[in-house]
């Protein structure tokens, strides 16, 4: 399990808090109002941002003290996921863990990853060469090569059309069911999204991060806060 | 505060490359006034060229931007066939060696040239291009496409969409648009121009001299190598350091934000202006910035065939210290780009205060306890051109390192790429334009240099200008001509050869 254990952090007038735990096997989505910590809260798990106090836990294992990529954690950004200059095959490369990378078997590796996410005969393609949800799944085929057990999306399927975004969505569901070991977090605005891909939904505002909910009962019952976000209610004038 | 951990750029290059700057510019100068008899201050010769210095910089920044404004805002509104022509043309002054541009001037506006022999025609006396307005002149050739340029890229970065919007709205143009963005890129221009010009000394070399005509740089050069004064050339150095440093205050002070607002890129289309006399004004610019060059070549090439043995080792000899020059440049470049900070930005802009003659003296000084010093005037005058390119490389360089570290850096920090593989797969690969671009600029400037080898060169060590000055000197026109030639077609050659080195399979 990935728990954030009474982290604490502040930029300026911003501050967040989190106490929450993010169990194994599941899809948790983050919600909540533009501004309200979403993205800082993965920054935190993912290690490029450093919290006053408290620490993140993987199978009770601190890891707030590791450099961001020495963490069992796989992120994808919202945009610059892929180095422009590089092939498909090589982005994907760069996920190989250390010392794989040079071994005779990762070339056979990198293409059966680019074939699981319907990328096999365009390895030697550049992302501009490749269209949104192309560039996508060769983020996906590089979580899928580095095999860490967190991964977390800060909204990178945000530019795709809903059509595309439910098949990245469908390719990390299966890599979840593949491996029930880990544990995926993403940031949405969507509604739509969380409803459709998420087990669970944790919502962020006002500086603090609630424990996930199972998403029927988060928009079965929502908060008057969640329902206002939702437009489920008027706001009062 | 939460702190970003965010770091992937080694930064121990940085602080290297920043200590070898400071040691090369306030070292050197440290170095020089330390060995100097301080018994006799600065005398009125001195003063005087302070204030030819201070006066004839003034002058030649601000007819440069004041030439460069209709320049700029012709070429941003109109567009035509060969404009993109044209504005790479601009360029080439820049990139020019000051000795071959003076040879192109003195045959347009020198005695025996055109303009003279126009006005000859025309029953009018005969103008001189010797003397403080030769000397402005010269700095306006070099500088009025430098500003120009700026002021353009100033004028392309106002979006379209704004002038779509004053054009339907009636408004004037020019105070709603285009005098907030002057005012924001003019300071930055003339301060740089006016740099520029407070350390000429090749310009002054052959153009000036005499105690009216004498900048602070062609002064020091007077005190080392006349009288090997080292207190005078150190104090002159120092007052230079000053005039720089509160000009670039006096700037930062004038500078205000460019707060016009981003554009949807959209193609820039304008409403106003007379295509006619916009036409007319990018002509009579071309045609100012282009006849020296065409002198140059419809007079040297015939010579070329004739130029001695000497000239063609020489030529070697440049091309060997540009290139050493070039790498010592782009490794200090790339080094402070790393790093990043306002500190290593503050040293990078400092070589455009030093004496490059101080600088060059100052490493020999340091040099002549262990070793005869004469021995090393090729490798010394490529460490001096390398710290003089640097500001230019950095203004290159910087900008695109720091971007490519912004974009990609938690990604690379994320995927656990080493420092090594973050520099030799992601940095370099997509910095390769604009490094290709400082290399052949460091190149050209240092194939054109005529500083400190003038003062510690013998005749096995002549770099292709300095054997040209001599030539020019010796009134050997034909041969200087054939030797002007040679000069411009390497100096564009190599530039051209890294520029295009940097842009090859560097498409994304």
């Amino acid at each position: 399990m990935l728990k954030c254990e009474e982290l604490n952090m502040s930029q300026g007038a911003f501050q967040l808090s989190a106490d929450v735990a993010f169990p194994l096997g599941q899809i948790t989505a983050i919600m909540g109002p533009s501004g309200a910590g979403k993205s800082t809260l993965l920054s935190a798990i993912a290690g490029f941002v450093t919290p006053q106090s408290g620490q993140v836990l993987w199978h009770d294992r601190v890891i707030s003290g590791l450099a961001p990529g020495k963490r069992p954690v796989s992120i994808l950004f919202q945009d610059n996921n892929l180095f422009p200059h590089l092939t498909a095959f090589e982005n994907v490369k760069l996920g190989l863990p250390k010392g794989h990378a040079k071994a005779k078997s990762s070339h056979q590796q990198i293409s059966d990853v680019l074939g699981q996410v319907g990328l096999g005969d365009l390895h030697s393609r550049k992302p501009a060469q490749l269209s949104g949800g192309q560039q996508s799944r060769v983020g996906i085929a590089r979580i899928m090569i580095a095999a860490r057990p967190v991964v977390l999306l800060d909204e990178p399927f945000a530019a795709l059309g809903p059509g595309l975004k439910a098949e990245m969505l469908t390719l990390i569901r299966k890599m979840l069911l593949d491996d029930p070991s880990m544990c995926v977090v993403m940031v949405t605005h969507d509604p739509e999204d969380a409803k459709h891909a998420a087990d669970l939904v944790a919502w962020v505002d006002q500086g603090h991060v609630a424990q996930p909910a199972p998403v029927d009962r988060f928009f079965a019952q929502p908060s008057a806060a969640v329902a206002q976000y939702l437009g489920t209610i008027k706001p009062t004038l | 505060m939460a702190r970003s951990a965010v770091q992937i750029n080694p930064r121990w290059p940085g602080g290297i490359a920043a200590g070898l700057v400071a040691f090369l510019t306030l070292g050197t100068l440290a170095a020089v006034a330390s060995r100097a008899q301080w018994a006799n201050g600065l005398g009125p010769a001195d003063w005087a060229a302070v204030r030819f210095t201070v006066s004839q910089a003034l002058l030649s920044a601000f007819l440069s931007c004041l030439l460069a404004i209709p320049v700029a805002r012709a070429l941003a509104r109109q567009h035509f066939k060969g404009r993109s022509l044209v504005i790479t043309l601009l360029g080439a002054p820049f990139l020019l060696p000051v000795v071959v541009a003076v040879f192109g001037l003195l045959a347009v506006f020198g005695r025996g040239g055109i303009v003279n022999v126009g006005l000859g025609w025309l029953g009018l006396p005969e103008v001189s291009i010797y003397g403080f307005h030769g000397v402005v002149l010269a700095h306006v050739f070099f500088n009025l496409p430098l500003v120009t340029r700026l002021l353009l890229q100033g004028w392309m970065s106002i979006p379209s969409e704004r002038f779509r919007l004053a054009a339907s709205l009636n408004a004037p143009i020019g105070p709603l648009l285009e005098r907030p963005m002057l005012r924001a890129t003019l300071p930055s221009a003339f301060l740089v121009v006016f740099l520029i010009c407070l350390t000429s000394f090749a310009v002054a070399l052959t153009l000036g001299g005499g105690p009216r005509a004498t900048t602070v740089e062609l002064a020091i050069y007077q005190a080392l190598r006349f009288e090997f004064d080292l207190g005078r050339a150190a104090l002159l150095a120092m007052v230079q350091f000053t005039l720089c440093a509160v000009a670039a205050l006096f700037t930062w002070r004038a500078q205000v934000a460019h707060a016009i607002g981003a554009g949807f890129d959209r193609v820039v289309l304008r409403f106003d202006g007379s295509r006619t006399l916009d036409l007319l004004i990018i002509a009579a610019a071309f045609a100012f910035l282009m006849a020296p060059l065409l002198m140059i070549v419809l007079r040297g090439v015939p010579n070329l065939a004739l130029l001695p043995s000497d000239i063609w080792w020489a030529a070697l000899r440049s091309l060997t210290v540009a290139s050493l020059s070039a790498i010592i440049c782009i490794t200090l470049a790339l080094g402070l780009s790393l790093r990043g900070s306002a500190l290593v930005s503050i040293v990078g802009v400092l070589p455009l205060a030093a004496s490059s003659l101080v600088v060059g003296t100052g490493l020999f000084i340091v040099i002549y306890p262990f070793a005869n010093p004469t021995l090393f005037a090729l490798p010394v005058t490529a460490i001096v051109n390398a710290t003089l390119a640097l500001p230019f490389a950095l203004r290159a360089i910087a900008p695109v390192i720091d971007g490519i570290s912004r974009d990609y850096g938690r990604l690379a920090i994320s995927l656990d790429m080493g420092k090594f593989t973050w520099i030799s797969k992601v940095l370099l690969p997509r910095a390769r334009r604009p490094i290709g671009f400082a290399i052949g600029l460091a190149a050209a400037l240092s194939m054109g240099d005529l500083g400190v080898i003038t003062l510690f060169a013998g005749n096995a060590q002549e770099t292709l200008p300095l054997a040209m000055y001599r030539l020019m000197g010796a009134y050997q026109m034909d041969a200087a001509a054939g030797a002007a030639t040679l000069l411009l077609g390497l100096t564009l050659t190599v530039f051209w050869i890294c520029d295009r080195g940097g842009r090859i399979n560097a498409e994304v």
